[in-house]
């Protein structure tokens, strides 16, 4: 049963790697590839036990922080243009008169 | 009473590799599912909500099969610390880019299914 989850795994990374691939807009690709990279840390997870080898879960968690990080990467880069502009509202002085 | 207990103990050890197997399949069905959506729904906004059924559901069921299935105390937590991780950042992320596509001012499609030259045909969408 846990060789089943492997497969459908397999079957749902690539159809979603397809839709990466063909996304209309960008935003469906982000959207895609994050969507991929959960997927592939839970096929990473289920793998290393369906192999009795559970130390795969350490490469799970490395993907998972690596892939959230360039997720918001990627969103900020296409908002901005830059990685130097920084993300937190400037408390300019209309924003503390109205205070 | 201890009778009990060791009855209760031995019921477990061999009720826990079967329902960690059953978990991770309905796991498996839910990734598989999410995918198809991601993969056929028509719009941004609603693959969005396909994709969310990976994030939460799939990654819940999966994490409590593995869960049941470590063998050590060890590799259970590593296994909590993949869950928890992913089921606070997954959400977060999906929360990120419909921002950023709301911000961007990407339109939801609206209208009706069916021929596209005649908008009045077709049930409404």
């Amino acid at each position: 049963m846990i060789g089943i989850s492997v497969l459908l795994l397999c079957i749902g990374t690539a159809l979603i790697l397809s839709r990466a691939l063909t996304g209309p807009t960008l935003y469906d690709r982000v959207l895609a590839v994050n969507s991929f990279g959960t997927k592939i840390v839970l096929l990473l997870g289920v793998l290393g036990f369906f192999m009795g080898r559970p130390d795969f879960l350490d490469i799970a968690i490395l993907y998972a922080l690596i892939n959230f990080v360039a997720t918001i990467a990627v969103l900020k880069f296409v908002r901005y243009r830059s990685f130097q502009v920084t993300l937190v509202r400037r408390d300019t002085e209309d924003v503390r008169a109205r205070r | 009473m201890i009778e009990f207990f060791q009855a209760l103990a031995s019921y477990w050890a061999i009720i826990r590799p079967i329902a960690g197997a059953a978990f991770c399949l309905i796991g498996g069905f839910l990734a598989l599912v999410g995918a198809i959506g991601v993969l056929r729904f028509p719009d941004f906004y609603t693959r969005l909500h396909a994709a969310s059924v990976t994030d939460t559901g799939a990654v819940l069921s999966l994490v409590l099969g593995m869960a049941l299935l470590s063998p050590t105390g060890f590799i259970f937590i590593k296994v909590l610390a993949v869950g928890i991780f992913l089921f606070v950042t997954g959400p977060a992320a999906s929360h990120a880019v419909a921002n950023a596509a709301h911000t961007a001012k990407l339109e939801p499609l609206t209208g009706h299914f069916g021929r596209v030259d005649d908008p009045e045909d077709g049930t409404p969408l």
